[in-house]
C-alpha cells in the first residue's frame, strides 16, 4: 500500500508526460488525477490507522532497492512510516489531488500558450511528479533520500516557475527558485558530510538515537573545534532555510509566483516549503540537543515572520501579498520548532497547508475570472460576481488572520484553524522564556497583527468597495467552474475544522501527544512511582483505544484525568519526534497567563479594524500615510532591497570574477605563458605551424609515430 | 576465450584496416558503407565486451583474463582488467557506437573519419587493458594522433591553433613520463604492472640540485607522471587547450575528448600514482587537492561567462574532472569509489551534452549562446532531453551525476573540511551556469527569424540520445551497478595505501630524531 502511494504519482506523470498523444490530451489529464486519487485515498487510510505503539520506536520501515553503497556508505531506497510522515502524506496528496481538480478548469484555456499547443499533459505530468517528489522526501528513512525528493521538488518547482516558458520573467524566476534553494543545499549536503563524519552512516534508524552522543563529540570544520550536534544542526537548517524561504534566502518565494496559480498552491504553500519544517522536526533527536542551533532557528523564525509580514502591508499583486504571507507562516512553523515544541510546529504546518492552499486557489480564481488580472488596485466590488470565491476566500482569511473564541476551552478551543494552531505556535513561543522567547513572542504577536491587516486588505480591495481598473474585464469577471470551486469546498472543510479537530494530538495534554507521536512519555515524577508505573501499564491499552478512533474522538481529550501532568521520557529515536528530558515548553506553553493567550486575539482585530478604517471607511487614507511615509514605503514596496542588495554583492561580483579569471587568469597568464614558452624556446613549431596550415598535417602526424617508435626503442635498447 | 580482450581491443583497428584496404571511391554510397561498417565494427566491440563483464569476478581484486606474449625486441605483450580498469573499456566500447550514429551527417572525407574513430577506440581500449610500460605508453601516447587529426582535419575556423595548443600541452608531459619510466624500469628491473604495482620504490630523502626532495625517488616519479596526467585530465592550470580544442573539434570529436580522453588521466592516478608511488601521493594530496578546489571554483566561474556554447561545457567539464581528482586524492573508499563514478557518469552526461549542442549546430551552424532562445517552442523533444543533461550535469540526485559528486565530496570532507566546503560551492555554481545556459537557449520566446523553421530531433538523433538516457538514469538511481564492480578492487586499493603511509611515517620521525 506504501509503495502505491508513492509511486502512483510517478507513474501517472509519466504516463500523462509521454503517452498523450495516444490517449489524448484530456485522457491523460485524468490519468494523472486518479492516480494522485489513488495516492490520497491509500494515505488517509494509512494515517488514520497508523498505530505507533505497533510497531518498535513508533515507525515502520519498507525497504525497496539499495541506492548508494560505498564503503561504510549505505543508503537504499526505502518508506519510512511514522506519525510525521503519515501527516505530511495527507497534507502533500490532498492538497495535490484537488489541485489537479482544480486544474481542469483553471488551465483549460490559457493565453501564454498559443492555439494548438498542448501544454495541459505537460502541466499535470510536473504536477504529479512534483508530488512523488515531495512523498520521496517525506517517506525516507535516511538523509540522502530525503535530500533526492529535497532536489526533485526543487526541479519541479523550477518547471513549474518556468513553466510560461515565453515569459523572460519567469524564465528569470525559475532560475533564481534553482539557485536560491540551491545555496541552501549546499549547507543540507555539509550538514550530511558532517553526519555521515561523526557515526558513520546517514540512515535515520542509525543517526536519530544518536542525538546526544553526537552532542558529546566535536568536530575539527574549518580549523575550528565545534560541538558536532550543533554544528550538524545548523547546517542541515542552513538547507531548511532555503526550501522554506527564510529569511537572506527567501528571495526567490516571491518571484515563483510567476507559475501557474495552482502550482503556487501546491508547492509554495502548502507542501514543498513545508519541507524545511519537516526536516527540523524528523532531526529533532539532534536538534534537543544544540542549543544554539535551536536559538538560531528561533531568531531566523520570528526575523523572516515579521519581515515578510511588513513587506506583505504594501504590495499590489495579490499573490505576492499571499506569498509574503506564507514565508510569515513558515516562521511562525519555525519558532514552535525552535522553542522544541515540534508537534506544534507539525500543527501549524497542517492547518497552514489547508487555509493558504484555499487563499492561493482563491486568488487563482479571481485571477481567473479577471482574465489573469493579478493587481489588487484593478479588482474591487467582485464579491457579487464572484460569490462561492469570496466565500471561499472569507474562510480562508478568518482561518489565517485566527479568528475564533479566546479562553473558550471544550477540551480544544474554538475557532478556525489558523486561531488553534497559531495561537499553540506563540503560546509555546511565550512558554520558552527568556530574552529570546519574549522576543519571538512579540515578533509573532506583531506579525500576526500585520498578518490581519494585510489579509484584511487584500479582502476588502479584491471583493468590497468600487470596482477599479478596466472596465471591460470588470463586466466580464465571472465566476469559476465546478472543478475549481470543489476544491475551495473541500479546502474550506480543512480551514475551519483541521484546528480543532487535532488540537488534542498536537498541542493537547502530553500524553495524548505522545500517544499521537508514538513518544513513550509517564507521568511526572512528582506524583508519584505508582502513578508512573501505571501509566506505562495504561500505555499499551491506552494507545489501541485512542488510535483506533484518531482524528474524531477527540472529545475525548478533555475529561482524561486533567490534574496529572506527564512528561515525554522517550531516548532519542523513540517516536516520531523527541523531546530532551528538560524539555517542558509545551507543558509550560499550557499555563501562560491569561493575557498572552489574548495577545493574538487583540492583535487580530486592531489589524481588522486598522484594514477596515482604511479600506472601508476612508479609502484615500492609504495613499496619503503612503505619501507621507515614503521612504518606509517605498522600503516595504522594495521588500527590504534584498535583491538590489544580493545583485550588487553577489551576482555582480560573480560575473565580473568569472569575466576576470577567463580574460585575465585563462586568457593573459596561462596562455601566454605557455605561448610564450612555445614560442621562444621552439622557434621549430612556428614553422611547423605554417606547415601545418598549408595541409601538411598527414606528415606531422608521421614524425609523431615515427618520434615515438624511436624513444620507445631506445629505451628498451638502454635499459633491457 | 582466452584472449577476450585482445579482440576486443583490436576489433575496431581490423576493421579500419579493412575499410583502407578494401573501400574504394568517395561517393555517396561508399560513404554509406564506410558509416555502416564503422558502427558495425564498433557495435560487435560492444557487444563482445559485454562477454568481459560477464566474465569478471568482481570479488577477485587482482587482474583478470590476463593475456602474456612476447613482443618486438623481447618485449611483452600483457594485457588484463580489474576492478579499476574494465569499466572504463565498458564506456568506451558503450560510446562508440553511439559516436559513429552521431556523424552520420558528415560527407568530408568520410572514410577517413571513419578509420580515425576506430583507430582510436583500439587506443583508448588498449589503454585501459594495458599492463605492461611500454603498451601502456605506446596507447598512451598514439591515442593523441587521431584525436589530432580528428581536430586538424574536420575541425572548426581554427582548427590549427587548438590541435598544436592540444599537442604542446600533452607533449610536454609526455616527456617527462617517459623519463620516469625508463627510471622505474631501471629501478624495478621489470616493465610489467602488475610487479611494479607491488614494487617499492624508495622514499629516503634525497637532494637534486640542492633541494632537499621529500619522499624521494617516489615523488620524483609521482611529479613526472603527474605532468603527464594533470593535462590529461585537465587540472587547472593546465587546462586552457581544452576549451579550445573543444571548441574547434567536431561534434563526435568533443564527444569522445570529453567522454573517454578526459578520463585516462584519472585512470593513470589510480594505475600508477596511487598504487605505485603511496608516499608521494600523500604527501602531496593536499596540493592536488587545492588544484581540484580550484579547478571546481574557477573554472565553474569561467564557464559563467562564456558565450559560446561548447566552451561552456568545455569549461564545466575541467570542473567536474576536479571532483575526480579530488575524488582520487581524498584516497580513502568513498573519494576513489566517487572519482571513478564520477569518470563514468561524466562520460554519459558530457558526451551528450555534447551531443545536444552538435544537434542544433547541425541545424543553425553557430554555437553562439545569442543566437539562440526560445528552442522550446518548436522543439519540445529535444527541449525535454537538453533539461535533462542538464539537470544531470548539475548532480541532481537520481541522475548518474549527483552519486559521483557526493561521493568524493562526502569522502574529501573526511580529509579536509575546508576542501570540502570550498568544493561543495560548486554544487551552487554549476547550478548557476547550467541553468543560465538553458534559460538563454531553451527558454524565451522565439523571436529570432533564423530560428523560425528549425525542426525538433530526428528519430536517428532520439535513437542516439536513448542509451545515453537509461544509462544516466539506470546509474542514478541504481549506481551499484557500478559501485559493486569497483569497490572491492577500490577497497584493497586504499587499503594498499593506507599500509605504505603508514609504514613511512615511523621513518620521518626516525629522521627528525636525528
Amino acid at each position: 500500500m506504501e509503495q502505491i502511494i508513492l509511486f502512483a504519482p510517478l507513474i501517472g506523470a509519466l504516463i500523462c508526460g509521454f503517452s498523450w498523444r495516444l490517449i489524448g490530451e484530456q485522457g491523460a489529464c485524468v490519468v494523472a488525477t486518479i492516480g494522485l486519487g489513488i495516492s490520497c485515498l491509500l494515505s488517509w487510510v494509512i494515517f488514520l490507522t497508523f498505530d505507533p505503539s505497533a510497531h518498535a520506536n513508533g515507525y515502520y520501515t519498507e525497504s525497496i532497492l539499495t541506492w548508494i553503497e560505498s564503503g561504510t556508505l549505505f543508503t537504499d531506497w526505502a518508506i519510512r512510516i511514522d506519525r510525521l510522515t503519515a501527516i505530511m502524506l495527507i497534507v502533500i496528496t490532498s492538497v495535490s489531488a484537488l489541485v489537479h481538480l482544480y486544474s481542469f478548469g483553471y488551465m483549460a484555456h490559457d493565453e501564454n500558450f498559443k492555439e494548438g499547443e498542448s501544454y495541459r499533459p505537460r502541466f499535470f505530468a510536473y504536477l504529479s511528479f512534483f508530488t512523488f517528489a515531495m512523498l520521496m522526501l517525506v517517506t525516507a528513512d535516511n538523509l540522502l533520500q530525503l535530500f533526492f525528493g529535497w532536489e526533485g521538488v526543487g526541479v519541479a518547482s523550477y518547471l513549474l516557475i518556468g513553466f510560461y516558458y515565453r515569459k523572460p520573467s519567469a524564465g528569470a524566476a525559475a532560475m533564481k527558485a534553482f539557485i536560491a534553494n540551491r545555496v541552501g543545499d549546499f549547507g543540507f549536503l555539509i550538514g550530511i558530510f558532517a553526519i555521515f563524519w561523526m557515526t558513520d552512516s546517514i540512515q535515520f534508524d542509525v543517526i536519530l538515537p544518536m542525538g546526544e552522543e553526537i552532542a558529546g563529540m566535536s568536530i575539527t570544520f574549518l580549523g575550528m573545534e565545534l560541538n558536532a550536534v550543533e554544528m550538524i544542526a545548523f547546517f542541515l537548517f542552513i538547507g531548511a532555510m532555503g526550501k522554506s524561504a527564510q529569511l537572506l534566502l527567501h528571495v526567490w518565494l516571491p518571484d515563483a509566483m510567476e507559475g501557474p496559480t495552482p502550482v503556487s498552491a501546491l508547492i509554495h504553500a502548502a507542501t514543498m516549503v513545508t519541507a524545511g519544517v519537516f526536516l527540523v522536526c524528523r532531526m529533532s533527536p539532534l536538534i534537543e540537543y544544540a542549543p544554539l542551533a535551536g536559538n538560531f532557528i528561533i531568531i531566523v523564525g520570528a526575523l523572516s515572520a515579521f519581515v515578510a509580514a511588513t513587506i506583505g502591508l504594501v504590495q499590489n499583486d495579490i499573490k505576492r501579498v499571499i506569498a509574503y504571507s506564507t514565508m510569515s507562516q513558515l516562521g511562525y512553523m519555525f519558532v514552535a520548532a525552535g522553542v522544541g515544541v515540534y508537534s506544534v510546529a507539525m500543527f501549524h504546518l497542517l492547518t497552514h497547508a489547508f487555509f493558504k492552499a484555499m487563499l492561493f486557489l482563491g486568488a487563482g480564481s479571481v485571477i481567473h475570472g479577471m482574465h489573469h488580472e493579478q493587481d489588487m488596485r484593478n479588482y474591487g466590488g467582485l464579491r457579487h460576481k464572484l460569490p462561492y470565491t469570496f466565500w471561499a476566500m472569507m474562510i480562508g482569511t478568518l482561518a489565517i488572520t485566527g479568528v475564533g473564541i479566546p479562553l473558550l476551552y471544550f477540551g480544544f478551543p474554538v475557532g478556525f484553524a489558523g486561531f488553534v494552531s497559531k495561537d499553540a505556535v506563540i503560546e509555546s513561543a511565550y512558554a520558552f522564556g527568556g530574552d529570546l522567547g519574549n522576543f519571538a513572542f512579540w515578533a509573532l504577536v506583531i506579525g500576526a497583527l500585520f498578518t490581519s491587516f494585510y489579509s484584511w486588505r487584500l479582502m476588502f480591495l479584491t471583493f468590497y468597495g468600487e470596482p477599479r481598473g478596466d472596465k471591460h474585464t470588470h463586466d466580464h469577471a465571472h465566476e469559476s467552474p465546478m472543478t475549481m470551486l470543489v476544491p475551495l469546498g473541500a479546502l474550506a472543510v480543512g480551514a475551519v475544522f483541521a484546528g480543532m479537530v487535532w488540537y488534542g494530538s498536537f498541542f493537547g495534554k502530553t500524553n495524548y501527544v505522545a500517544q499521537f507521536f508514538g513518544v513513550p512519555y509517564a507521568a511526572e515524577e512528582h506524583h508519584g512511582e505508582e502513578h508512573a508505573d501505571a501509566a506505562h501499564g495504561d500505555e499499551e491499552h491506552a494507545d489501541e483505544e485512542e488510535y483506533a478512533d484518531d482524528g474524531h474522538g477527540d472529545e475525548d481529550y478533555a475529561d482524561a484525568s486533567y490534574d496529572t501532568h506527564y512528561v515525554f521520557t522517550g531516548a532519542p529515536g523513540e517516536g516520531a519526534i523527541h523531546h530532551a528530558p528538560d524539555n517542558h515548553v509545551l507543558n509550560d506553553a499550557h499555563s501562560v497567563p491569561v493575557w498572552v493567550k489574548l495577545a493574538p486575539f487583540v492583535s487580530m482585530v486592531l489589524g481588522f479594524l486598522t484594514a477596515y478604517l482604511f479600506y472601508i471607511v476612508n479609502p484615500s487614507l492609504p495613499g496619503r500615510l503612503a505619501a507621507q511615509q515614503r521612504p518606509i514605503y517605498n522600503f516595504l514596496l522594495n521588500k527590504w532591497y534584498f535583491d538590489e542588495a544580493y545583485d550588487f554583492l553577489l551576482v555582480r561580483p560573480a560575473k565580473w570574477l568569472g569575466r576576470f579569471l577567463w580574460k585575465g587568469g585563462d586568457g593573459a597568464v596561462i596562455d601566454g605563458g605557455i605561448n610564450g614558452l612555445a614560442m621562444g624556446i621552439v622557434p621549430f613549431f612556428t614553422r611547423t605551424l605554417n606547415r601545418l596550415q598549408s595541409g601538411y598535417i598527414f606528415h606531422y602526424a608521421f614524425a609523431m609515430v615515427l618520434g615515438i617508435v624511436i624513444l620507445i626503442t631506445w629505451m628498451t635498447l638502454s635499459a633491457g | 576465450m582466452d584472449n577476450l580482450i585482445s579482440i576486443v581491443t583490436f576489433l575496431p583497428a581490423v576493421a579500419a584496416i579493412i575499410m583502407a584496404v578494401f573501400l574504394r571511391g568517395d561517393d555517396e554510397a561508399a560513404q554509406l558503407n564506410a558509416k555502416r561498417l564503422a558502427f558495425a565494427a564498433t557495435a560487435a566491440t560492444f557487444l563482445v565486451s559485454l562477454f568481459l563483464l560477464v566474465q569478471f569476478d568482481a570479488s577477485n581484486t587482482g587482474f583478470q583474463m590476463v593475456e602474456e606474449s612476447e613482443w618486438l625486441f623481447g618485449l611483452q605483450y600483457r594485457v588484463g582488467v580489474d576492478g579499476i580498469s574494465i569499466l572504463f573499456v565498458m564506456l568506451t566500447t558503450f560510446l562508440m557506437p553511439i559516436t559513429i550514429a552521431s556523424c552520420w551527417g558528415v560527407t568530408h572525407r568520410v572514410k577517413e573519419y571513419m578509420i580515425a574513430m576506430l583507430v582510436l577506440e583500439t587506443l583508448m581500449i588498449g589503454v585501459f587493458v594495458a599492463l605492461d610500460l611500454v603498451l601502456f605508453y605506446l596507447f598512451f601516447e598514439a591515442g593523441l594522433i587521431p584525436m589530432f587529426l580528428i581536430i586538424g582535419i574536420w575541425g572548426g575556423k581554427n582548427r590549427i591553433y587548438a590541435s598544436f595548443k592540444f599537442f604542446l600541452y600533452t607533449f610536454l608531459g609526455s616527456v617527462l613520463m617517459l623519463v620516469a619510466m625508463i627510471a622505474m624500469y631501471v629501478d624495478a628491473g621489470t616493465a610489467d604492472i602488475t610487479q611494479l604495482l607491488t614494487h617499492n620504490f624508495a622514499t629516503e630523502t634525497f637532494s637534486v640540485l640542492g633541494i632537499q626532495v621529500i619522499g624521494g625517488l617516489q615523488t620524483m616519479l609521482f611529479l613526472a607522471f603527474f605532468a603527464s596526467f594533470a593535462v590529461k585530465m585537465p587540472m587547472w592550470p593546465v587546462h586552457t587547450w581544452l576549451p579550445d580544442a573543444h571548441v574547434q573539434a567536431p561534434t563526435a570529436g568533443s564527444v569522445i575528448l570529453a567522454a573517454v580522453l578526459l578520463k585516462m588521466g584519472g585512470y593513470g592516478f589510480l594505475r600508477f600514482s596511487l598504487p605505485m608511488f603511496p608516499v608521494a601521493s600523500d604527501l602531496l594530496a593536499p596540493l592536488v587537492l587545492w588544484l581540484s578546489v580550484i579547478a571546481i571554483v574557477y573554472t565553474s566561474l569561467v564557464a559563467m561567462v562564456q558565450e559560446d556554447m561548447k566552451k561552456l561545457i568545455a569549461y564545466s567539464s575541467v570542473a567536474h574532472m576536479g571532483f575526480v581528482t579530488m575524488g582520487i586524492f581524498a584516497a580513502n573508499q568513498n573519494g576513489v569509489d566517487g572519482a571513478i563514478f564520477q569518470m563514468i557518469s561524466h562520460g554519459f552526461i558530457s558526451g551528450a551534452l555534447f551531443l545536444c549542442v552538435g544537434v542544433i549546430y547541425d541545424r543553425m551552424h553557430t554555437r553562439d549562446i545569442d543566437a539562440y532562445g526560445g528552442l522550446v517552442v518548436r522543439m519540445p523533444a529535444y527541449a525535454l532531453i537538453f533539461m535533462l543533461f542538464t539537470m544531470a550535469n548539475v548532480g541532481l540526485p537520481g541522475t548518474s551525476g549527483f552519486v559521483g559528486e557526493f561521493l568524493t565530496l562526502i569522502g574529501v570532507f573526511q580529509v579536509n573540511t575546508w576542501v570540502g566546503v570550498f568544493a561543495a560551492t560548486g554544487v551552487i555554481l554549476s547550478a548557476c551556469y547550467a541553468l543560465w545556459l538553458y534559460r538563454r537557449v531553451v527558454f524565451g520566446d522565439l523571436i529570432k527569424e533564423s530560428l523560425k523553421t528549425i525542426q525538433d530531433i530526428t528519430p536517428r538523433e532520439r535513437a542516439i540520445f536513448a542509451p545515453l538516457i537509461v544509462m544516466t538514469i539506470l546509474l542514478g538511481v541504481y549506481p551499484s551497478l557500478v559501485t559493486d564492480v569497483i569497490g572491492p578492487s577500490v577497497g584493497a586499493l586504499v587499503e594498499n595505501y593506507d599500509v605504505a603511509v603508514a609504514a613511512f611515517e615511523p621513518l620521518t620521525h626516525v629522521a627528525a630524531n636525528h
